[in-house]
């Protein structure tokens, strides 16, 4: 049975261009309006949801999305609300895949195996687990592969040939590119340099390979979308989010068409682009 | 748990020390922490690193650091205690390192590995600014360029210090996240280490962090156990009853404690900053009040929600306010090795007070939360008892915070 990101990736290399994935914070800036966006995510133009998983110290995040996960712990997230939001969203849409992504404090203290119960039920696809490297896969990699869910590895700009195998071997769905040596939403991306890497990449794996963290325009991702299988956006959007919000951090009616109007822009970015036919 | 045969054989090839360390850091630093990690196996290996630092430790820092029987300091204690009661106590004396504080010895050694490794540029993370001043000061030694990361609310607090770095040629860069703190300088010392991995070694200042470092910290600062354990066998013919030092990551009471860790006979105290009372809440005690969790590329005890969010910790010592704890510490308390108490931010104060007037000695308010558990502990011990506190640093940096708390203006 293939997964709902194997699909996915699947029917964007049909129509012979790369997936546009979305990242947002769960939670910002409050529960019912995080909740609101999740669901007007596919019909925007996202192709495949990260919805971060809020943490107080979030040590590879920028400004923007250190921000984000603030406002939606002071709103009151947890990871046990995260995860009721996907199981209302699967409830509406059972094809858009999604992955949470964060950090692994808050999991290990919901427990690994609790957590991988809850989240495969709640019908996430994958986790993105920014300080997990394969050095401690025991820690939660291999327990989410056992529970069938894919634990998305990211490969960097300084992780070698040498290193790839090791990094790519637990890896399942696909493949995230980290496209700058830094944290989100601050450098930009090099399409070039962006376009060798997944080369690489490539040669050492067949599962599809997104690119993220340094992607914050139409134009951006535009540029990466022709050598990658799937583009990943994330600072940008919180960004229209919190340009939306009033003095008290609280959402306005103007919040979630700011965050939808971008990712069609983005989408309409990516979907110009026609590349070949991903194998 | 079952007590290992030999306490000073961690970590693991991992960095484990049992469930405790480890190496949770974001893809990016991963290649990084092998690389230092080879290195620090390497420079170990040589005898010329060995001499550098030999030379560097003596003729730089200015060790070793005097063993010194606190005379005034326990017969005043006696004084209160029953009789034949009051430990001798002894101070190790790290507050005469140049710099003023412990931390130095770490430093030298990371700057001499920084060198090795062809590294330019230095960051470190400083909480009450005796790491980022030690780091600095190496810097202006041998031509590096230094940033250091402080929270916003220590840069008030300890204005002595950042006015110290810039002197030394440092940039301070306040930070604004989170709990303006220790533990938010650290976050951001990450963040630029992430985004500038060619040039820059990252001088962590405690025994915390991803492996090697807690094991690299605690080596350098092991100095300061080995050389008490020489000079109490010569002082007293025979080794201490007890060691007690305070704890903020942890890395001048795991330098003191970890040449006496398989001598069943020492007693070994950690004293954490309780704040304003482990019921309160507003503490940094982390073993006292909190539960293992991984932040800072570690697994250790963490203050905690029960969502894993991070506390704000609270002390009134800079140096000590981190809501974690280097992994051994919390591995030494698992096994029950050592035993961790706690000293509330007015009986630091107190301490403080007291040991300038009996002792012609100003501490720092870090160690000042250990001398507070001394004036506790001392007076329930035989007068044959040899106690040793570390004396981790100087107080002079917290002279005008002092001065303010008890209402004198400068
Ligand atoms: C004098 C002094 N002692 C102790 C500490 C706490 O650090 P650690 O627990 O790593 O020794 C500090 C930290 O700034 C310090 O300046």
């Amino acid at each position: 049975m293939s997964t709902r990101i194997e699909t996915r990736f699947k029917a964007c290399a049909t129509e012979g261009r790369a997936a546009l994935v979305t990242f947002v914070t769960a939670g910002d800036p409050d529960f019912d309006t995080s909740l609101a966006l999740l669901k007007a995510l596919p019909a925007a133009g996202a192709d495949i949801i990260e919805f971060g998983v809020p943490f107080t110290d979030p040590m590879a995040d920028g400004p923007a999305i250190q921000a984000a996960g603030l406002r939606a712990l002071a709103a009151g997230q947890t990871l046990a609300k995260t995860l009721a939001m996907v199981k209302t969203f699967r409830e509406g849409d059972n094809t858009t895949p999604v992955v949470l992504m964060g950090y692994y404090n808050p999991v290990y203290v919901y427990g690994v195996e609790r957590f991988l119960n809850d989240a495969k039920a709640a019908g996430v696809d994958g986790l993105v687990v920014v300080d997990l490297p394969p050095e401690e896969d025991e820690e939660l990699c291999l327990p989410a592969l056992a529970a069938g869910l894919d634990f998305i590895r990211l490969a960097t700009p300084t992780t070698d040939d040498k290193r790839l195998p090791a990094v790519l071997k637990h890896t399942a769905g696909f493949v995230y590119y980290v496209s700058i040596t830094g944290i989100t939403g601050m450098a930009q991306a090099d399409p070039t340099a962006v376009g060798t890497a997944v080369t690489r990449i490539k040669r050492h794996t067949a599962l599809p390979v997104a690119v993220g963290f340094g992607v914050k325009t139409p134009e951006s991702a535009a540029a990466i979308a022709a050598n990658a299988d799937g583009v990943v956006v994330g600072s940008a959007l919180i960004d229209a989010l919190r340009a939306t919000l009033d003095s008290e951090n609280r959402a306005t009616p103007a919040t979630l068409p700011a965050v939808t109007d971008l990712v069609g822009r983005l989408a309409d970015a990516v979907r110009g682009v026609r590349r070949q036919a991903a194998e | 748990m079952n007590a290992p045969n030999s306490f000073r054989t961690g970590p693991d090839d991992n960095g484990h020390f049992g469930l405790f360390g480890g190496r949770f850091v974001a893809e990016t630093l991963m290649p990084l922490i092998l690389d230092l990690e080879t290195a620090y196996n390497e420079a170990k290996a040589d005898p010329a690193y060995k001499a550098e630092m030999d030379a560097g430790l003596k003729h730089y820092v200015g060790r070793p650091s005097p063993l010194y029987y606190a005379e005034r300091l326990t017969e005043h204690l006696r004084a209160g205690a029953a009789p034949g009661m009051g430990a001798k106590i002894y101070f190790k004396r790290e507050e005469l390192n140049h710099t003023g504080s412990h931390k130095v010895n770490n430093v030298l050694g990371q700057i001499l590995l920084a060198r090795r490794m062809g590294k330019k540029r230095i960051i470190a993370e400083t909480g009450a600014g005796q790491h980022g001043v030690a780091t600095a000061t190496l810097c202006a030694r041998y031509g590096l360029e230094c940033v250091v990361y402080m929270g916003a609310v220590d840069v008030a607090r300890q204005a002595p210090n950042v006015f110290r770095m810039k002197m030394l040629g440092a940039s301070v860069v306040p930070v604004q996240s989170g709990s303006k703190t220790l533990k938010d300088a650290m976050n951001e010392a990450l963040r630029d280490w992430v985004t500038n991995v060619s040039d820059t070694f990252y001088c962590i200042g405690t025994v915390a962090g991803p492996h090697p470092y807690p094991a690299m910290v605690r080596d350098f600062q092991s100095i300061i156990g080995t050389e008490t354990r020489e000079q109490m066998l010569e002082m007293e013919g025979r080794l201490p009853d007890s060691l007690i030092a305070c704890i903020g990551g942890g890395s001048n009471a795991m330098g003191l404690f970890h040449p006496f860790l398989d001598d069943p006979s020492v007693r070994i105290f950690g004293v954490e900053a309780a704040g304003h009372g482990i019921p309160s809440g507003q503490h940094a005690a982390s073993l006292t009040g909190g539960r293992p969790g991984v932040l800072h590329g570690n697994r250790t005890y963490l203050l905690m929600d029960g969502d894993g969010q991070i506390a704000e910790a609270h002390s009134i010592s800079a140096g000590l306010d981190y809501p974690g704890i280097g992994p051994e510490h919390s591995w030494l308390h698992d096994t029950g090795r050592a035993t961790y108490i706690s000293a509330t931010d007015d009986e630091a104060l107190a301490a403080f007070q007291l040991v300038a007037k009996l002792e012609g000695i100003i501490p720092a308010l870090e160690p000042a939360h250990a001398l507070a558990k001394v004036a506790d502990l001392a007076p329930t011990l035989p007068e044959d008892h040899l106690m040793v506190v570390n004396l981790s640093g100087r107080g002079d940096k917290d002279i005008p915070q002092v001065a303010d708390i008890l209402g004198t203006s400068l």
